[in-house]
């Protein structure tokens, strides 16, 4: 196995003495832990301390003025995590997603099977599609609180002349989510189409070929022939989708600050909530744990399957 | 070209391939137009008076522009010194990232130590804690070291990644063996060998990775929210919240102020599309 190495600089001196071999090979590693040494210094300060710390800070519960906190084990884990309020930011951040991630993933598609042609000018639409992934989540919510304005945005607009009824997007408990929804919507719009594109791209072109020459017609060659094929990039998007979701924050903060009546509070917002603004640590740091978990599973799905298919793996 | 198939199966008469193709320019502008809709509304109020704006039916373009709502945003909402908070944050952490991203990568693909492989899966491991699970204790750490409110503050946290890690090492695997044996022929030591070489060689990969660090740094928005109380170190994202929240009824001030802070990151789009997307693709791992 060791000798195995990739580059083999030892191998070059292997016919030196064996002393001068080891200390090559201690140089070596010591150089190595050198190099390595500022990512380990900042990913142990800034990533593992601070994750077993939340785990830790979840056994205890701060007094309601959040001056001090006293231990209570596990108490505090089955409160949290038993709660009602927990279960609907639950909830709600589960509602999220299944309003962003099919809808989301279906327009990525259909604009990436559009932009998958040979057409002039087609790098201009490119550009355009993409254009959203380079937007901020503060820009966009920013963006759409205007256009979901009550009596200036142009949605409410457009729905008065077409004879409907006006929404007030923001501040109706049926309709917030919903609304922070389609602007979340957008803003992944870019990245999907990115993503779509580039699997698209490496379809091979004789497959359409043979499928043509077959008497397959447009809509048979979507289904039998492109779809099978994306389906590896398709699934990452989805999962890629469904951890932003359940990591989405900016757009909350800006457009709803979780309300009306907790509709939009997701997970997130819920630490933030606990932990800034109500200085319930534990509480904050319980919801953290049950994050975290939540996230590991979905990415552990996407290494699995990155695996396999050695997908972008270049 | 398949040759058994009939000629007039596979090209149909011209009219049809035109009208083919002005469906498909019509789908085209369709969603252009749709993705763009903001956009466009956005530009349009940040160039109108308030009055305009309230009017019903809505005005949708523009006949006397007002600039004057731009040079407002930058004096009453400060956004020139967030648009400059941005720009330090988001460069420090850029050259940060590539730079340790080099080192460690460097170390994974070309030398060998004990653990190699165990060190480079517990990397790898960093992209399973989500930052916002750790935003307590790490919101702890920047006060305990008096970092609220600082620049350190904003940047340090996020100097190592370990997708720019990940990047590099697979790009630098790609380098030839040879090449190595070569460089150390003639002299070179792994410095050497790593700047001059390894690193030119995979400069594709480079920058894809700083621009997408460039771009995740610009969009950050929870934790300069968390950490951030005052203007001086506040980045244009916060800054465009405290700009809304100061100024709710003045839509053209905030589209302004929208305007300004989207428009450095989509000229980093136009120019750098190439690099952006294949940072994108290759390991969109984060999300």
């Amino acid at each position: 196995m060791r000798d195995a190495g990739l580059i083999g600089e030892a191998s070059a001196t292997s016919s030196l003495r064996v002393r001068t071999r080891r200390n090559a090979r201690l140089r070596e590693a010591l150089f190595a832990l050198v190099l390595l040494a500022p990512s380990i210094a900042l990913f142990s300060t800034f990533a593992f301390y601070p994750l077993i710390k939340t785990f830790y800070l979840g056994f205890f519960r701060s007094d309601p003025f959040g001056l001090s906190a006293s231990y209570v084990g596990f108490d505090q884990y089955i409160d949290v995590l038993g709660s009602d309020r927990f279960h609907r930011s639950l909830f709600t951040t589960g509602l999220f997603a299944l309003f962003t991630v099919p809808t989301g993933l279906v327009l990525g598609l259909g604009l990436a099977l559009l932009a998958h042609q040979k057409l002039r000018g087609m790098i201009i639409y490119r550009t355009i599609f993409s254009s959203t992934v380079a937007t901020s989540v503060a820009v966009a919510s920013v963006m759409w609180l205007t256009l979901l304005n009550p009596s200036i945005g142009i949605i409410n607009y457009g729905l008065k002349e077409t004879g409907f009824e006006p929404i007030n997007w923001l501040g109706d408990p049926e309709w917030a989510l919903p609304a922070v929804s389609l602007t979340t919507i957008w803003l992944n719009l870019g990245f999907t189409f990115i993503v779509i594109l580039a699997g698209l791209q490496t379809i091979p072109e004789e497959l359409h070929e043979s499928a043509k020459v077959d008497g397959a017609g447009a809509v048979s060659r979507l289904f039998n022939v492109t779809l099978p094929m994306l389906s590896p990039t398709l699934l990452f998007s989805v999962v890629v989708l469904t951890i932003n979701a359940f990591q989405s924050f900016g757009q909350i903060d800006l457009l709803t600050q979780g309300g009306p009546l907790d509709r939009t509070n997701v997970i997130v917002y819920s630490i933030y909530t606990e932990g800034f603004r109500n200085f319930n640590e534990g509480v904050a740091a319980a919801q953290g744990v049950a994050l975290f978990f939540i996230v590991l599973t979905l990415t552990l799905i996407q290494f699995r399957f990155l695996e396999r298919r050695g997908f972008y793996g270049n | 070209m398949a040759t058994n198939v009939p000629a007039p199966r596979r090209r149909p008469f011209r009219w049809q391939r035109v009208a083919t193709e002005a469906a498909q320019y019509l789908a085209l502008t369709v969603a252009a137009a749709v993705i763009l809709g903001p956009v466009y509304i956005t530009v349009i109020y940040s160039l109108q008076p308030v009055e305009k704006i309230f009017s019903y039916p809505p005005q949708l373009y523009v006949t006397d522009p007002q600039w004057d709502s731009y040079k407002r945003a930058f004096e009453t909402g400060s956004l020139g010194r967030y648009l400059i908070n941005s720009f330090v944050v988001s460069l420090a952490i850029t050259a940060g990232q590539v730079t340790t991203s080099v080192l460690a990568a460097y170390a994974f693909a070309f030398l060998r130590f004990p653990f190699r492989n165990l060190l480079f899966v517990v990397f790898l491991a960093t992209l399973m804690v989500p930052w916002e699970v750790t935003i307590i204790p790490n919101y702890q750490t920047i006060s305990t070291l008096g970092w609220l409110d600082s620049y350190q503050g904003l940047i340090v946290p996020f100097l190592a990644t370990a997708f720019g890690t990940f990047l590099l090492r697979q790009a630098f695997l790609t380098v030839p063996r040879d090449l190595r044996d070569a460089a150390a022929m003639d002299g070179y030591g792994h410095i050497g060998f790593m700047l001059q070489v390894a690193v030119p060689l995979s400069r594709a990969a480079v920058g894809a990775l700083a621009v997408f660090s460039f771009l995740m740094a610009w969009n950050q928005y929870l934790w300069p929210l968390l950490i951030t109380n005052e203007d001086e170190h506040r980045t244009v994202q916060i800054g465009l919240k405290a700009l809304v929240s100061a100024n709710i009824d003045e839509f053209n001030l905030v589209m302004a102020g929208t305007v300004i802070a989207a428009a450095p990151i989509l000229a980093l789009l136009v120019l750098f599309q190439k690099q952006l997307i294949r940072g994108l693709t290759s390991g969109a791992i984060k999300g």
